[in-house]
């Protein structure tokens, strides 16, 4: 127990952080594809759609997570990371719903009429014209999001699904000297901040890219 | 969901809740002026001249950003007492969602400050006004404008992010309604229920983000 980081312990943090990588990056796919369609149905502010996305944006988005998670793993049967991932996602769908209609919204109707104009149908409109303007401008705040979605992965830890956070606290019961365990802190702060810091330095890099 | 017996336990049971909504509502007002004040004071001093205080803010800006709420809650309520530190739950939360939301909000008021247009600034020395006059009286009344309905988003943020007082033992809402279910198992009735009053909170809040947003985009 003199060594600060054994490998066995490495190799259990390093499986937690993989896990938490399952978890963000499945959620990050998953509410990115149910998040647009909301997004799109409340924008057309139409039709029976549009009621549903407005009454499910603005119901989700003002509860927090971890009431979904603790929710979802206690009355639903279903394992741990799945009811995890299931609880993340119906949630960050619904800020990035809040953000993809905010992209939308920033596009000129301008654009809608010259397209139509033109002899574009509603739906040629939105995917041709429409929809690549607006990602340009939620690229942003759908990365802040997607930061986010990492490290509210560590509400997880509650409900005992053996990710980065709740792996730290595993092995914090190892140790018993304060400098070990502010160590282990430190390091578990440290990784999740590289990661986002990476996650955000790639996608500044990919935007300049395509400007 | 639909067993009426439950729903009436619930009901007995109603101070449980509403203390805890009193601790979440406490913690959430406190921790929003604390916030405010970071904001403004980080803000501002982002904008300054000194590089050293810029970097240094920065540092702080990031750190708290791209980490988990979480850990920085688990860290003062576990490891602070080591160093002789004893903070209650209520007090760790509080700091915790002060500076966390506080490094959001800070990037909210820089951006703010700079969306001001400089012209602005000059015309405010031309009339042979100081520094602080400049910032307080012509920029930041403007920068208020811009910066207000994301400082709304975030403050809804703050009372959601309060839930982790639960983790805490903190006796916020999200904590006595875990502790209640889990006494008698009624967990459906007790989440649905702390959701509507997490939604009572929130949803005014957030409303008035859009209208504030919506203002915004008029002008």
């Amino acid at each position: 127990m003199n060594s600060f980081l054994t490998f066995d312990t490495t190799l259990f943090l390093l499986r937690g952080l993989g896990i938490t990588l399952v978890i963000a990056s499945c959620t990050i796919v998953l509410s990115f594809i149910l998040g647009s369609v909301l997004g799109i149905a409340r924008y057309s502010g139409k039709g029976p759609a549009a009621k549903i996305a407005v009454l499910y944006i603005d119901t989700i988005r003002n509860i927090p997570l971890l009431l979904f998670i603790i929710g979802f793993r206690f009355t639903m049967p279903l394992p741990p990371v799945v009811s995890a991932v299931t609880a993340m996602t119906v949630f960050t769908s619904a800020m990035v719903a809040e953000i993809v209609r905010g992209g939308l919204n920033g596009i000129s109707h301008g654009q809608w009429e010259a397209a139509y104009s033109q002899g574009f149908s509603y739906i040629g409109t939105l995917v041709h014209v429409v929809l690549p303007q607006a990602v340009r401008k939620i690229r942003k705040p759908l990365m802040g999001q997607f930061v986010t979605a990492i490290k509210d992965t560590s509400f997880c830890s509650v409900i005992a699904v053996k990710e980065l956070m709740y792996s730290g606290t595993i092995i914090m019961g190892k140790y018993v000297k304060s400098i070990q365990v502010i160590a282990l802190y430190a390091v578990i702060a440290l990784v999740y901040f590289s990661v986002n810091m990476l996650l955000l330095a790639l996608s500044k890099k990919m935007i300049k890219e395509q400007e | 969901m639909f067993d009426l017996s439950r729903w009436q336990e619930l009901f007995q049971n109603l101070n449980v809740f509403a203390e805890g909504f009193g601790v979440t509502v406490s913690v959430s007002i406190l921790s929003l002026i604390f916030m405010l004040l970071i904001s403004l004071v980080v803000g501002l001093l982002r904008c300054s001249e000194n590089r050293a205080v810029r970097a240094c803010l920065l540092a702080y800006i990031n750190f708290f950003q791209n980490t988990p709420l979480v850990i920085q809650i688990l860290f003062m309520y576990n490891v602070l007492p080591r160093a002789g530190v004893m903070l209650s739950p209520f007090t760790c939360g509080l700091l915790g969602l002060s500076l966390y939301t506080g490094a959001f909000g800070a990037s909210i008021v820089e951006a703010a400050i700079k969306a001001v247009p400089k012209g602005q600034h000059e015309a405010a020395y031309s009339q042979g006004m100081n520094y602080t006059q400049t910032m307080f009286l012509i920029v930041l009344p403007q920068a208020v404008r811009i910066a207000l309905p994301p400082l709304a988003n975030q403050c809804v943020n703050m009372i959601k992010n309060s839930s982790v007082l639960a983790l805490i033992a903190g006796g916020d809402l999200m904590y006595r309604a875990d502790s209640w279910a889990s006494d008698n198992l009624y967990y459906t009735q007790s989440f649905i229920f702390t959701g509507l009053l997490y939604l009572a909170l929130c949803l005014p809040v957030s409303k008035w983000a859009e209208r504030l947003e919506k203002k915004a985009a008029h002008i």
